[in-house]
């Protein structure tokens, strides 16, 4: 009780306390929603087990046995065995690495570099702007997939084109964000006070516009984290991602492909995966809008 | 005297106009400036030097990038998108041949998500924060997380094997392939118009699956935009003036609340229209369905580069196309925006 009231007080004594306090308070309203929190505890979930894969996963994700090809799902392989007789569940853990892999790499190339490209134009304004958010919008004029396609295929297959391929198509939705929340800030009094007092324009971006976009940025990268996954899953089964034998969900769904009226499980049970995973992401990030974002349509 | 329609109409055509180049730029870009070296895919690596470089000037790539890439614009403005390595003919005339399969699939798709979409929307901001609201909230959120390829697996493996109600990959059924005369390129009215019977059921049978599976895409985002649009209106005063003259609520919904929100929703059925030819890449490469979408995936595993950058380039024209004109809409129908 000490240490709510604490957290809770109106007038905290210091920064650290007001700082705790306030993501007290996110944490609370967080916990009213039973949707985010499922969300949060299935990416907690993920996370876990992508630190503990090789202890969690029966078998290795490459352990071949060519006596047990393509076993339905039973009580000791839960999800069955694929065309090489590898344990599918094994190789979907093991899997939980590599999609978390993807999408932490694609958050941090895309969204420091929407950020800071967002911020500049919407600081400089006049041509700068223009041209910035001209190239923005081509990326913009382009669907998401399409343009990943086309850039994977000119770089490559393989897992580092795909996650260089996403990032190239996800970095415009952040700079447009940006860009709103900088115009805002820009002529704001404490922008200006930041200047008079001799701050570098480097100095104001950095340090007073860009710290206030990423509570937007966050929710953003959130809810778009779902996307990223299935168009990584997508390149992955179209053979431009993750290449075999790596056990990514794409790649597995596309590896059961050719016997999957025979054998179902070997095609849909990655897909479960991806499922479970996207849909929390997707959970997560429609509560933080709800917390975090005081234009939120669901908040009424 | 050009009057403020002509300003704004010119206005929209240098808009459309610069998108489109800037389109052209980033597909010139992918397709030139990028690691694999467009001489050394046609010569072969075992091409002496001088072969190598009679290669490049033929292909013009000892020109300037400037002048390559006019050169470039100049042949897509004459419709000529170079020729295909896989098929051996021009690849706009490949792209002319596949373009209706997939504008039938998405245009049926967008007939169910619009038809669904919309009532469930409705009927979520009706409900809002009961029962029926959240299950639709979640389905819709279960639209964002599926995997389109997987779902069109499942669909495959319980409603064709499982349980028959449907026909399996491709257009048609083999043996009415090709008897068809081509009308419109849209084998359902085709075969209409032809009067064989026959044909249009199989046709339909065959493309009922993939377009609910598209249609059900289109439905999650178009059930949550109307949802959260009918929000808005409901929660101003006129709805409740009229409510508290006793209009029946059902009349409140339909016509007060939703005939406000009509024109907001052309944009987003314009949107998920155009994002269906996106979602429409992953399913016609499952369904085997002879679209715009399998012709970039089948390029893609020949390395055919002019393919790839063709049918890139259509369909982002085709995406740019759309979501201008529900832009135009929206301006001419909602007085207010003028």
């Amino acid at each position: 009780m000490e240490m709510r009231s604490w957290l809770l007080d109106d007038s905290p004594a210091s920064r650290g306390q007001a700082a705790a306090g306030r993501a007290y308070r996110i944490g609370l309203d967080l916990m009213r929603n039973p949707l985010t929190v499922l969300g949060a505890a299935i990416i907690a979930l993920l996370v876990l087990t992508a630190i503990f894969a090789p202890w969690i996963a029966p078998e290795a994700w490459d352990g071949q046995n060519l006596e047990r090809r393509l076993l339905p799902p039973s009580a000791e392989h839960w999800m069955g065995t694929d065309q090489l007789g590898r344990d599918i569940f094994s190789r979907v853990i093991h899997g939980t690495r590599i999609t978390l892999m993807i999408v932490a790499l694609v958050a941090v190339i895309s969204a420091p570099l929407g950020l800071l490209i967002g911020a500049v134009s919407g600081y400089f304004s006049g041509w700068t702007d223009r041209i910035l958010m001209g190239v923005t919008d081509v990326f913009l004029s382009m669907p998401k997939l399409v343009l990943a396609l086309a850039f994977a295929a000119a770089l490559g297959p393989g897992i580092e084109n795909a996650i260089i391929a996403i990032a190239i198509t996800t970095w415009p939705a952040y700079a447009r964000i940006a860009r709103a929340e900088t115009l805002t800030i820009r002529n704001a009094e404490f922008t200006d006070a930041a200047r008079l007092l001799g701050a570098s324009h480097t100095r104001v971006i950095l340090r007073h516009v860009l710290p206030l976009c990423t509570s937007s940025m966050i929710i953003r990268v959130t809810l778009d984290m779902a996307g990223i996954i299935l168009t990584a899953a997508g390149l992955g089964f179209l053979g431009l991602g993750a290449q075999p034998p790596a056990p990514e969900w794409g790649a597995m769904i596309s590896g059961g492909r050719s016997f999957i009226f025979d054998q179902w499980w070997v095609s849909t049970m990655p897909g479960f995966a991806i499922i479970t995973v996207s849909l929390g992401f997707c959970f997560l990030g429609d509560g933080l809008r709800d917390v975090l974002d005081p234009k939120s349509e669901t908040k009424r | 005297m050009i009057g403020g329609t002509g300003i704004a109409v010119l206005r929209f055509c240098v808009v459309v106009a610069l998108t489109f180049l800037g389109l052209l730029a980033l597909t010139f870009f992918i397709g030139r400036v990028i690691p694999i070296d467009p001489v050394l895919a046609v010569v072969g690596d075992r091409a002496t030097n001088e072969q190598y470089e009679v290669a490049r000037v033929a292909m013009g790539l000892d020109r300037p990038l400037i002048v390559q890439f006019a050169s470039y614009v100049g042949d897509v403005l004459r419709f000529d998108l170079g020729m295909s390595v896989s098929t051996n003919r021009p690849v706009a005339e490949d792209l002319a041949r596949v373009f209706p399969a997939t504008l039938e699939m998405a245009t049926i798709g967008i007939l169910i998500g619009v038809g669904l979409g919309i009532p469930a929307g409705v009927l979520a901001a009706a409900h809002q924060g009961r029962l029926t609201d959240h299950v639709i909230r979640v389905f819709a959120l279960l639209g964002y997380s599926v995997p389109a390829f997987w779902l069109g697996l499942v669909g495959l493996v319980v409603f064709y094997a499982g349980l028959g109600w449907v026909s399996g990959p491709g257009r048609v059924s083999i043996f009415y392939d090709g008897i068809t005369p081509t009308v419109t390129g849209l084998l359902t009215i085709d075969s209409l118009l032809d009067g064989d019977l026959a044909v249009f059921r199989s046709a339909l049978s065959h493309i009922i699956l993939p377009a609910t599976i598209l249609g059900v895409f289109s439905l999650a985002y178009i059930a949550r935009m109307t949802r959260s649009f009918m929000l808005d209106q409901l929660g101003q005063e006129y709805i409740t003036t009229a409510r508290v003259k006793g209009v029946p609520e059902w009349r409140v919904i339909w016509f007060h609340a939703f005939g406000a929100i009509r024109v907001p929703l052309i944009t987003v059925i314009g949107l998920s229209y155009a994002g269906l030819l996106e979602g429409s890449v992953m399913i016609e490469t499952v369904f085997s369905w002879p679209g715009i979408g399998n012709y970039l995936t089948t390029a893609l595993f020949n390395a055919d580069m002019n393919a790839v950058l063709g049918a890139t380039l259509v369909i982002g024209a085709v995406f740019i196309l759309i979501n201008k004109v529900s832009d135009v809409l929206y301006r001419i129908l909602d007085p207010r925006s003028r």
